[in-house]
């Protein structure tokens, strides 16, 4: 009969020697190799004290950006709510009044701004859509949580730190930035 | 009070205080066994195992059975109450009960007494060790019975008939060590072995069989289909839990400390410490006695080792691969050695 390939190895199918019916030895042989992964190097990470490194592209939490002077980018335009799949974006916009100049990029800002982790489907679609460039996936996990009324995260536990009043968060928060912004 | 009755009351003081010291050392090592069986296990599979309840996870064994203790005890609707609570608890009963008459070390002067580290040193020591083992397949068969469920009676009566089986290639590979030892008592039998070699050097055939044996008595893998988790749906304790399920898996601990005792015991010399003349020694005192306890520990937890090594090696035999090798592989072979012990011996009389 013809092969395709000559990779097909004939199955050996003698009766078992005397030995090989004892099966003592197979064991001892199988026990040796039990043995040797006794001692050898363990692969877990312990986790919390050790993390696994990620891939710059990873898609964690949403982090609501500023700009370099320390304004807020969101202008509550919904088109990342309009993009999610999973409807977990809510928002309410607000004008900006005369004296917060400093803290709104644009005369519409997002008053309230709510993301349910628990609808979340980390997809990214909102990264992609936002114009202004303000909402990105970080490297973070979602933690977990005792009621369901603590996954719904507002702005402030989304905003990413004021670079004027905090500037070692923010440099670290956006170093993630700066790498995965050179990877798209 | 000491004249009233004739009674050595000291006897039994010393008597009940060796009983506590005994049943309490035999719990405490059956619950760090499960720690170890989770540690070896999970270097053995390239991993860590427990180590975040206390240094290193020495604290899990109390964690575990804390979580036990504070389960909910279900008991079906339909089972027999009375046998449902008594499966576990004859089954813990048995493992304890042959503890009695392995001989812990040789003899301690304490109070102008001399102290046998031993409960009950009869006679018939190795005779009722056997039996008690063979009362330990009730507790399986009655917890099996009395769930009223279809694969926790299947899973029941593979363990009887497995329990039986290897009883008997048991039996059979002692009278060849019987024959030479020439007596049933634990404690002769260990001061034998501390004159002459260790009997493992004589009858290593009868030792391969009995441990083989010793793995099937206690359901340990590779024998283990009577609590098979995949198999037959957690077996003879499926319907368990809490403290009822904590002492049916105890119970399979402790009789693998027992297990190991006892071949370290008929095998190995016992408390015999190798290539060490304890005669030689007897100014130590009880300090001898002492060693003679750890050099004991130490051999039983090398057997312990073993029978986890082993389970993590050999994967489960199925239920007629079982019953093949008990009856048409070890007993023919254990005959074979008992007759050639027998020749031996009667050649050696001339």
């Amino acid at each position: 009969m013809t092969t395709l390939t000559n990779r097909a190895k004939p199955v050996d199918r003698k009766p078992m020697t005397f030995l090989e019916s004892i099966y003592l030895w197979n064991i001892f042989k199988g026990m040796m190799i039990t043995l040797r992964h006794f001692f050898k190097k363990k692969v877990t990470i312990q986790y919390p004290e050790q993390t696994r490194p990620f891939s710059p592209v990873f898609r964690g939490v949403q982090i609501l950006n500023r700009d370099e002077e320390g304004r807020e980018r969101c202008t509550a335009c919904g088109l990342c709510a309009l993009a999610c799949p999973a409807e977990a974006i809510t928002m309410e916009g607000a004008e900006r009044m005369p004296g917060e100049e400093g803290l709104y990029r644009e005369e519409k800002y997002a008053a309230k701004y709510e993301i349910n982790m628990l609808r979340c489907i980390f997809c990214g679609f909102c990264e992609e859509a936002c114009p202004k460039d303000a909402i990105y996936l970080s490297e973070t996990f979602a933690p977990s949580a005792y009621s369901r009324k603590n996954f719904i995260y507002d702005k402030q536990d989304l905003l990413i730190p004021d670079p004027k009043t905090q500037p070692e968060e923010f440099a670290q928060a956006k170093g993630l930035r700066e790498i995965s912004k050179k990877n798209k | 009070m000491i004249h009233l009755l004739t009674i050595d009351w000291f006897l039994l003081l010393e008597k009940l205080v060796l009983i506590i010291i005994v049943v309490m050392a035999s719990l405490v090592i059956a619950m760090y066994s499960t720690y170890a069986e989770r540690k070896i296990a999970a270097f053995m599979q390239d991993r860590i195992g427990p180590n975040r309840a206390g240094p290193f996870g020495i604290l899990q064994p109390l964690a575990d059975g804390g979580k036990l203790f504070f389960k909910e005890e279900i008991i079906p609707n339909h089972s027999n109450k009375i046998l449902f609570i008594l499966g576990p608890s004859l089954a813990m009963l048995t493992a304890m009960m042959t503890c009695a008459v392995v001989p812990w070390s040789g003899d301690v002067h304490l109070f102008g007494r001399t102290i046998a580290l031993q409960i009950a040193d009869v006679n018939i020591g190795i005779l009722y060790v056997f039996a008690v083992v063979s009362l330990g397949v009730y507790g399986i068969m009655i917890g099996g019975w009395s769930s009223n469920n279809k694969f926790s009676l299947l899973a029941a009566l593979r363990g009887a008939s497995q329990v039986i089986s290897y009883e008997l290639a048991m039996g059979i590979s002692l009278i060849s060590l019987l024959m030479m030892t020439g007596s049933l008592s634990l404690r002769t039998i260990v001061e034998q072995q501390m004159v002459s070699h260790w009997n493992v050097l004589y009858q290593p055939l009868a030792f391969l069989i009995f441990f083989v044996c010793a793995l099937a008595e206690c359901n340990r893998t590779p024998f283990d289909l009577p609590e098979a988790e995949s198999e037959l749906n957690m077996g003879y304790h499926q319907e368990y839990s809490s403290m009822k399920l904590d002492f049916y898996l105890f119970a399979e601990y402790v009789n693998m400390f027992i297990s190991s005792a006892i071949l370290a015991t008929l095998f190995f010399g016992g408390y015999d410490i190798p290539f060490f003349n304890e005669a030689a020694h007897t100014g130590w005192g009880n300090w001898l006695a002492v060693a003679g306890v750890v050099c004991f520990m130490i051999k039983i937890s090398l057997f312990i080792f073993l029978f986890m090594w082993i389970r993590w090696t050999v994967p489960r035999f199925r239920y007629d691969q079982l019953m093949n090798l008990g009856w048409k592989k070890l007993i023919p072979l254990a005959l074979a050695n008992m007759l050639v012990t027998g020749a031996v011996i009667l050649w050696m009389q001339r």
